[in-house]
């Protein structure tokens, strides 16, 4: 394969699996509406799924634009299968309890607000102009997630037990986010992709600060799950996958 | 007196689109509408999205299809970009304005975020956020310590 070919399947797996993290985030924080404790909860988990969707779409209809075989943002999303996505293992994470949502989204806006931020600078104007619009949404997500872990975690005896049950139990699906692959290597050696490793003291003194004013633990470094940006995801995936593709897959290139 | 030209119809009608989230602004007065540009018969017209899921999106884009339209442009397109990055900061005194009278607290100005937030019905400033997030995704809930009114504010960006 020649240098320039290989940049530019790199660049395609490189806009996918942020798309993909966005893309199942979104269809997981979807899944609250109708259900939240209270109104305003439910609005703004709606809120937050939708930023979420809109850069996934972005980046989903880059990516199929990168790759040149005629896949559009649709195409990504309802026809690939589950060894196909390549997002991270922490946001296919099922809901659990509202301490859990809210573990799962400090923990992915954290890493988000750091990765925005690194890729305003990106070679990439694509990349670039997507991540100036989506670090001062993912400013605020963290603002919402971070307000919310405190209050559970400072809160009664009952929510303070969920909280950090919540965090511990996510805490192993945390380093895949900063953990850099090959391909992350490449798009960093050509000055597109983050620099992921930079990205870890920033995100353990946000989420620390946190932890730290709700009365919550920082769990020790647990055995880290990877496995999500090579298509091996935990079993969850397949059935969130079964309920978001289910239409298109029964009714293929339906619309309204 | 001359007939008007391309640009000027063009400019007329997109000019009058408004959002459909909040249809007292246009999308002018927003600054969701980036540029117009007439090159002979052909059309471009640039936006680009308050927040980056907007579903008024879609809508103002149909809009502003129909707007070209009338306006008797054969040739159009219509751009979406990413940067600049949308910020509030874009939004005209004049707008804001139409805000407040149709109740909701615009967006305040970079140098003034620190300022209270004003009830737009009796205009106290002891006002409380109820959620970061509102009925739109560019709006939150505020309510009036004074008046006891719920409104919605145009977060800033």
């Amino acid at each position: 394969m020649t240098a320039l070919a290989t940049v530019t399947t790199a660049s395609f797996a490189y806009a996918l699996r942020h798309g993909d993290d966005n893309l199942i985030l979104a269809q997981r924080l979807g899944e609250w509406i109708s259900r939240a404790p209270e109104l305003e909860s439910d609005i703004a988990l709606g809120n937050i799924a939708i930023d979420h969707l809109g850069v996934a779409r972005t980046l989903l209809t880059y990516a199929g634009e990168l790759e040149g075989a005629g896949r559009d943002e649709d195409t990504l999303a309802m026809g690939r299968t589950e060894r196909q996505f390549t997002n991270l293992l922490l946001v296919e994470q099922p809901n659990g309890d509202f301490a859990a949502t809210m573990a799962r989204q400090l923990f992915v806006d954290a890493y988000q607000v750091g990765l925005w931020e690194a890729l305003t600078s990106s070679a990439d104007a694509t990349l670039a102009g997507a991540a100036g619009k989506a670090i001062k949404e993912a400013s605020y997500h963290l603002r919402h997630s971070s307000a919310w872990v405190v209050r559970l975690g400072d809160g009664t005896e009952e929510s303070h037990r969920r909280m950090q049950t919540a965090v511990d139990g996510l805490w192993r699906f945390t380093a895949e986010m900063v953990t850099p692959d090959d391909v992350d290597d490449e798009m960093l050696s050509v000055g597109v992709g983050a620099d992921l490793a930079a990205l870890r003291t920033p995100w353990n003194e946000r989420v620390g600060a946190v932890l730290d004013e709700a009365t919550l633990a920082m769990p020790d470094a647990a055995f880290a799950r990877l496995g999500g940006r090579n298509g091996l995801h935990t079993e969850h995936l397949g059935h969130l996958l079964g309920e978001m593709q289910w239409m298109q897959r029964t009714y293929p290139g339906m619309s309204w | 007196m001359t007939a008007p030209t391309l640009l000027d119809r063009v400019v007329d009608e997109v000019g009058r689109v408004v959002d459909p989230e909040i249809p007292v602004l246009t999308i002018a007065d927003i600054g969701i509408l980036r540029g117009v540009i007439v090159d002979g018969d052909r059309v471009t017209v640039t936006i680009t999205p308050t927040y980056s899921g907007c579903p008024a999106m879609d809508a103002i884009r149909a809009d502003v299809a129909d707007a070209l339209d009338r306006a008797g442009c054969t040739d159009g397109e219509i751009r979406t970009v990413l940067a600049p990055a949308w910020t509030t900061d874009w939004m005209s005194d004049e707008a804001k304005a139409k805000l407040v009278a149709y109740g909701v607290a615009p967006p305040r100005h970079g140098r003034l975020r620190h300022q209270p937030v004003l009830c737009p019905r009796c205009r106290s400033g002891s006002t409380r956020t109820v959620s970061e997030f509102g009925s739109t995704a560019c709006k939150a809930l505020q309510v009036c310590g004074s008046c006891g009114e719920p409104f919605d504010r145009f977060k800033e960006l």
